[in-house]
């Protein structure tokens, strides 16, 4: 071989050396502006809610259902891309990133059919939150039994 | 024909390319190469249902067109060679199957069209009058299959490059008045252990650099005996690093190198990051692009070494890292 | 209007700025690391419910508000908080039930919504 460049490793580092970055200031800042906006949003939401005398825990959870509404409804519109891609983890991160992320594959596998297009296919991005989140949310419970039997 | 040095294969009687057709996207329109194309399509989805549909009529419909050019009755075209991206090539067998054309589906990535004109002109050489070849790839289909829905609000990575949407097709001929595939080199598979999906270009260099050199040792070549040198879609970074590993090797190509998916696409109007790439990139710049600079003899001879990498969603979830390949066929007029 | 009047400014800003340096922490993910967006959302949301277990999180969420619960950390915190009052009521059953109880408003609507869009929004190219 003539390659210059004799080992995978010396090429992997000449790589990683050679391909440009994010522009990673730039995307911060966006991500911190947008991501602050739509939790204010949410927190406004909240205000409101309790302003109209409705229970904490209720209020929290319509915070949730609004802002996954709008955000579904973003998505549906083919508009929620274009500020995923503006914001990075400024959409992605609040609970609108977890609602895009089912609404955007079960348009996307509509022509493999309702039940295994839409249906199946919804979770692909979002199935592995549901799996980590309640499965340790359960590990936690039990944790708790356990400590507080052993106190 | 006469196989020469380790990978080169020579012409005895160079296959003509008798005509070329190509069909594009409307990105691709929007493109500095939109003039050369035969037909840009107004919206990725062709009246169709699905984006898998939409992409077999592209085959279709440039396979159609490339004949109609060409003058020669489907009757008289003998084999067709055709490959893509999705999932058992179906794009190429669901487009070519009213064809009624023997048919090999082929898979090498984003090399397929140069592998498909490779085979062709083997067959052309040995006694075959006409042969076609097409390769496709479609944006959206792709992202489907590869990355993720269009929907999801996701960044692409600055190294990621952009799904040609387009297909191209070429009908090659035991005679006419050229260009000629005067001999084909074909590539290894070269691994050098990259694993990021989303820098193709990286992944791939490393073949075309193989290639590139195998045909200069094989024919005794330089880079100068071209006018251009263009690979199939490394991208800016990939474009970068075969520079750079031929420039260690003793070689200078930057005069006449260039790349397929780096041309397609404005880099800053259009936002494409590190370039085009899919099968349909190669076989759409050059059956739009090089194949009138070559009739036009603003270039008389060119090494056009289309790069793949070989690789799907699932090795990729799996660790497994990128190996790549390049066909090369140099083409004189 | 008399809502608005009274909106708490700097509640908000509390909001704001946590909420946007949790975002900022997965921007840099998404930039330093390559992570999926999946991955990183995972990550999110089992911290939050480590967080949430360990009774760390809520000082959060009383200091930001929405600006602790919207992001996914939220979500996580909210199924940590909601099994361990179950288990605290129901003992073992409860670890498994509280959890989802407490977060199925999120769960429903974004699966009924992914739904709805499916079946009236078609998917678009993106222009850029």
């Amino acid at each position: 071989m003539d390659n210059p460049l004799n080992t995978q490793k010396e090429y992997q580092e000449y790589v990683n050396q050679k391909s440009p970055n994010s522009p990673i200031l730039k995307n911060c800042f966006n991500a911190f502006w947008v991501g602050g906006l739509i939790c204010s949003i949410g927190q406004i939401i909240m205000d409101f809610c309790l302003y109209k005398g409705i229970d904490k825990d209720i209020s929290g959870t319509i915070v949730s259902i609004v802002l996954i509404a709008i955000s579904a409804i973003l998505t549906g519109l083919n508009i929620f891309n274009k500020i995923g891609k503006f914001a990075g983890a400024g959409s992605l991160i609040p609970i609108t990133g977890f609602a895009n992320s089912i609404v955007a594959p079960s348009m996307e596998y509509k022509s493999e059919g309702y039940i295994m297009g839409v249906g199946a296919k919804m979770f692909t991005v979002a199935g592995p939150v549901l799996v980590y989140g309640i499965s340790t949310s359960i590990i936690v419970g039990i944790l708790y039994l356990l400590i507080n039997a052993a106190v | 024909m006469k196989k020469i040095g380790k990978q080169t294969i020579k012409f005895n009687n160079p296959p003509t390319i008798l005509e070329c057709a190509t069909i594009v996207g409307p990105k691709e329109a929007d493109g500095p190469l939109a003039k050369y194309f035969d037909r840009c399509l107004e919206n990725e989805m062709w009246g169709e249902k699905t984006w898998e549909k939409a992409e077999s009529k592209i085959v279709k419909e440039t396979a159609n067109l490339v004949i109609a050019k060409s003058g020669i009755p489907a009757n008289e075209i003998e084999y067709c060679f055709a490959g893509d991206l999705l999932n058992q090539c179906i794009s190429s067998s669901f487009g070519l199957r009213e064809l009624n054309i023997p048919f090999f589906g082929i898979f090498g990535a984003c090399s397929t069209f140069v592998e498909g004109l490779s085979l062709a002109s083997i067959f052309v050489e040995n006694g075959i009058k006409h042969t076609i070849s097409t390769a496709s790839s479609h944006f959206c289909s792709s992202e489907k299959q590869f990355r993720f829905p269009l929907e999801l609000g996701n960044q692409r990575p600055q190294t990621s490059q952009w799904t040609v949407t387009g297909a191209g097709a070429t009908i090659l001929s035991n005679s006419g008045q050229g260009p000629y595939i005067t001999s084909i080199t074909s590539g290894k598979i070269v691994d050098m252990g990259i694993k990021d999906a989303n820098n193709m270009g990286a992944a791939m260099a490393p073949a075309a650099f193989d290639t590139m050199m195998t045909h200069f040792r094989d024919t005794g070549r330089s880079p100068n005996y071209y006018d251009a040198i263009l690979t199939g879609d490394l991208g800016y970074v990939g474009k970068d690093i075969l520079i750079e590993l031929s420039e260690k090797a003793g070689y200078n190509i930057k005069s006449v190198y260039n790349d397929c998916g780096v041309l397609i696409f404005d880099k800053e109007k259009q936002d494409t990051h590190s370039g085009g790439s899919g099968c349909g990139c190669c076989a759409s710049v050059f059956s739009g692009y090089l194949f009138k600079q070559l009739k036009e003899k603003k270039l008389k001879k060119i090494l056009l070494m289309a790069t793949g990498a070989l690789m799907n969603s699932m090795s990729s979830q799996q660790g497994e890292s990128i190996p790549g390949i390049a066909h090369a066929i140099s083409i004189e007029i | 209007m008399e809502f608005l009047c009274n909106l708490n400014w700097i509640e908000l800003l509390k909001c704001f700025l946590v909420s946007g340096v949790l975002c900022v922490i997965g921007q840099i993910l998404i930039d330093k690391t390559k992570l999926t967006p999946a991955r990183i959302l995972v990550i999110y949301v089992t911290t939050g419910v480590i967080l949430g277990g360990l009774g760390i999180y809520q000082y959060l969420v009383k200091f930001a508000g929405a600006g602790a619960t919207v992001p996914l950390t939220g979500f996580g915190y909210n199924l940590a908080n909601g099994t361990i009052q179950a288990a605290k009521e129901d003992g073992l059953i409860g670890a498994f039930t509280g959890g989802l109880k407490a977060s199925s408003g999120g769960i429903a609507a974004a699966v009924f919504f992914g739904y709805i869009a499916s079946l009236i929004a078609k998917p678009k190219i993106k222009k850029q």
